[in-house]
C-alpha cells in the first residue's frame, strides 16, 4: 500500500508543476517568448501573498485572492513596456532581458526579505488530511491538484470559447493579419502574460504553503516547468498537467527508494520522456 | 468629394520605392477595379490603405480623415476591411471562428452577421466546424471574404481573390459581389483578370510600375487602351 501512496502523492505534488508550468505554456503558446524569470515571478508572487498574509492578517487564500489582480496588472505592463520591445524574429533579446529580469527580481527580493527562508501559514489546513481506505491524503496537496484542473479548465474554456481566445490563437497564427481584423497583437500579448502571472499567483499560493521558499529558488521552479512543458508536448494545457504529474511521481518515486534521488529522478523522467517522444506527449498538430 | 481617396501615394519597402504619386478615387457605394501586371503596385496600393504600410498622412483619406500614418487596428475601425492577397485564414480557428474573428475589433451596424454569410456562401455552413485551412481553395476565398465583411466595413478592399483558382470558382466568388454592392459597401478589387474586373467595376484604374497609367469606366476603355497601359507596349 505505501507504493499506492507513494505514486498518490506525486500525482499530487504534479498539480504544484502543472501550475508552475501552465503560465508558461501560455505565453510560450501565444508569442513564442521563452520567460527565463517566470520561476522568479512565482516567487515574486508568494512573497507578496506572505507581505499581505504578515502586514494585513488575512488569511492565505484572500491574499492570494487580492494578489491576483495585483499580479495581472504587473504581468500586463512588464509585457506592454518591455517584453513586447523584445519579440521579433531574433529569439536573444528575450532570453536576454527575461534572463536580467530574473537577476534583477532575485536581488531585489533579497534587499527587500533578506535571505531567510519564509512560508506562509496556512493553519490547521496545514495538516488536515482525509483518510481514504488505508491511505491519507493530505489537504493542502490535494486543494493544489484541483486547482490546477481548475486551472487548466479555465485556460481551455478561455483559448477555445471566447472572443478574446480567438484573438490569442489567431495574433499566434499570424499577427500581420491579425492586425487587419482589428486585433492589437501588443495588447493581445499583454493581457496574455498578465493571465499567465494570475496562473503564476496561484502557483506561488501553494508554494509558499507548501514548503519553505526563498528568494534564491526560482530557477529551481523554472525547470521544473520547463520540463512539465516539454514532456506534455508544447502548447497544449492538459499536456502541462500529464508533464507535472510524470515529473511529481518520478520525484516522489525516488525519494521513496533513496531520499537523495528524489530531484535526479524527476530529470531522468524528463530526459527519458524526450528520448521516446522527443516532441512530447500531446503535441499540437501545427508547427 | 470622395469616401476614400488617395493624393499623390508613394510607398517605400525599405531602400525601394513601390509607389509613385498614386490617385485614386472611391464614392459611396462605388466598386473600383485596380488591374496590372505583376508587381504593377497593386497591392502595395492597398496594403496602405489598410494599414500594414504606414504612410504620409494626407496622402490617404478616409471621410474627410487622413489616415495614411493609421496602424491596421485603426483602420478597420474606421469601417475599412481588407481580403489580403492569398487568403491567409487562420490556421488555428475554424471557418466560423475565422468568420467570428472578423468583427472582433468593428461591430458596425448593417446586414453582414454569421447568418447572412452563411445565405451569401451556404457551402461554409456545413462546413462550419472544420479548419479554415481544411477547405478548397475557392471555399477558403470565401470565409476570407466572409471575415472581411463581418465588420460591416464602408469599404472592402479585396486583393486578388480569383488569385490561383479554377475559372468555375472564380465565377462563382465573383457572383457574391453584387450582393456585397447591395447592401451599401464601397469596394476595390485588385486582379489580374481584367475580363472579370471590367465585368464587376463601375471604374477601372490601370497601374504599372508604380503609376496609374489608365482609368475611366470600362464602357470608355477600349481594349488596345488597357493593352497598352498593362503592358507598356502599344498595341498596333
Amino acid at each position: 500500500m505505501s507504493w499506492l501512496d507513494t505514486i498518490l502523492q506525486g500525482i499530487l505534488l504534479g498539480g504544484l508543476y502543472a501550475l508552475f508550468a501552465a503560465g508558461l505554456a501560455l505565453v510560450f503558446g501565444i508569442m513564442r517568448l521563452v520567460n527565463l524569470a517566470h520561476g522568479d515571478l512565482i516567487v515574486l508572487a508568494a512573497f507578496l501573498i506572505l507581505l499581505l498574509v504578515s502586514a494585513l492578517g488575512l488569511n492565505p487564500f484572500i491574499a492570494a485572492a487580492v494578489a491576483l489582480p495585483v499580479m495581472f496588472a504587473l504581468g500586463w505592463a512588464l509585457q506592454f513596456l518591455v517584453l513586447n520591445r523584445t519579440l521579433g524574429n531574433d529569439i536573444l533579446p528575450p532570453l536576454l532581458v527575461t534572463f536580467g529580469l530574473s537577476v534583477v527580481i532575485q536581488n531585489g527580493l533579497l534587499e527587500g526579505f533578506s535571505a531567510d527562508s519564509r512560508r506562509i501559514s496556512a493553519g490547521a489546513l496545514e495538516t488536515a488530511s482525509l483518510q481514504i481506505g488505508p491511505i491519507s491524503i493530505g489537504t493542502m496537496p490535494l486543494l493544489t491538484f484541483l486547482s490546477a484542473v481548475g486551472v487548466i479548465v479555465a485556460l481551455n474554456l478561455v483559448f477555445y470559447r471566447t472572443s478574446l481566445g480567438r484573438a490569442f490563437r489567431a495574433t499566434s497564427d499570424d499577427s500581420a493579419t491579425a492586425g487587419l481584423m482589428g486585433i492589437r497583437a501588443e495588447r493581445i500579448f499583454a493581457t496574455a502574460t498578465g493571465l499567465a502571472m494570475m496562473v503564476v499567483t496561484i502557483a506561488a499560493l501553494y508554494l509558499g504553503t507548501r514548503a519553505n521558499f526563498d528568494p534564491t529558488m526560482g530557477p529551481a521552479r523554472l525547470i521544473y516547468a520547463f520540463e512539465a512543458v516539454i514532456i506534455g508536448g508544447l502548447g497544449s494545457f492538459w499536456g502541462t498537467l500529464a508533464g507535472g504529474i510524470i515529473i511529481g511521481v518520478a520525484q516522489t518515486v525516488g525519494a521513496a527508494i533513496n531520499p537523495e534521488w528524489q530531484i535526479l529522478a524527476g530529470h531522468i523522467a524528463f530526459l527519458l520522456v524526450l528520448l521516446v517522444r522527443p516532441r512530447g506527449l500531446f503535441p499540437r498538430a501545427v508547427d | 468629394m470622395a469616401l476614400l481617396e488617395t493624393h499623390g501615394l508613394t510607398a517605400f519597402y525599405g531602400d525601394f520605392q513601390a509607389l509613385f504619386g498614386v490617385d485614386i478615387a472611391l464614392d459611396e457605394s462605388e466598386t473600383v477595379a485596380v488591374i496590372g501586371a505583376n508587381g504593377a503596385g497593386k497591392s502595395t496600393l492597398l496594403r496602405s490603405i489598410s494599414g500594414l504600410i504606414r504612410n504620409v498622412p494626407g496622402q490617404i483619406r478616409f471621410d474627410g480623415r487622413e489616415i495614411g500614418a493609421l496602424a491596421a487596428p485603426d483602420v478597420l475601425q474606421l469601417g475599412i476591411a481588407m481580403v489580403p492577397e492569398g487568403r491567409r485564414l487562420f490556421p488555428s480557428l475554424s471557418v466560423e471562428e475565422n468568420l467570428l474573428i472578423g468583427k472582433y475589433g468593428r461591430v458596425g451596424n448593417g446586414a453582414w452577421s454569421l447568418d447572412s454569410i452563411y445565405d451569401l456562401f451556404p457551402v461554409l455552413k456545413e462546413r462550419r466546424h472544420q479548419p479554415g485551412t481544411a477547405l478548397s481553395g475557392g471555399q477558403q476565398q470565401m470565409v476570407a471574404i466572409g471575415r472581411g465583411l463581418m465588420s460591416n466595413p464602408r469599404v472592402l478592399l479585396c486583393d486578388e481573390v480569383s488569385l490561383g483558382l479554377a475559372p468555375v470558382v472564380v465565377r462563382d466568388i465573383y457572383a457574391a459581389f453584387p450582393k456585397i454592392r447591395a447592401t451599401g459597401a464601397s469596394i476595390v478589387i485588385i486582379e489580374q483578370d481584367i475580363g472579370q474586373a471590367l465585368k464587376v467595376a463601375d471604374r477601372v484604374y490601370c497601374m504599372m510600375e508604380g503609376r496609374v497609367t489608365l482609368s475611366g469606366t470600362p464602357a470608355t476603355l477600349s481594349r488596345e487602351d488597357i493593352h497598352a497601359a498593362y503592358f507598356g507596349a502599344h498595341a498596333r
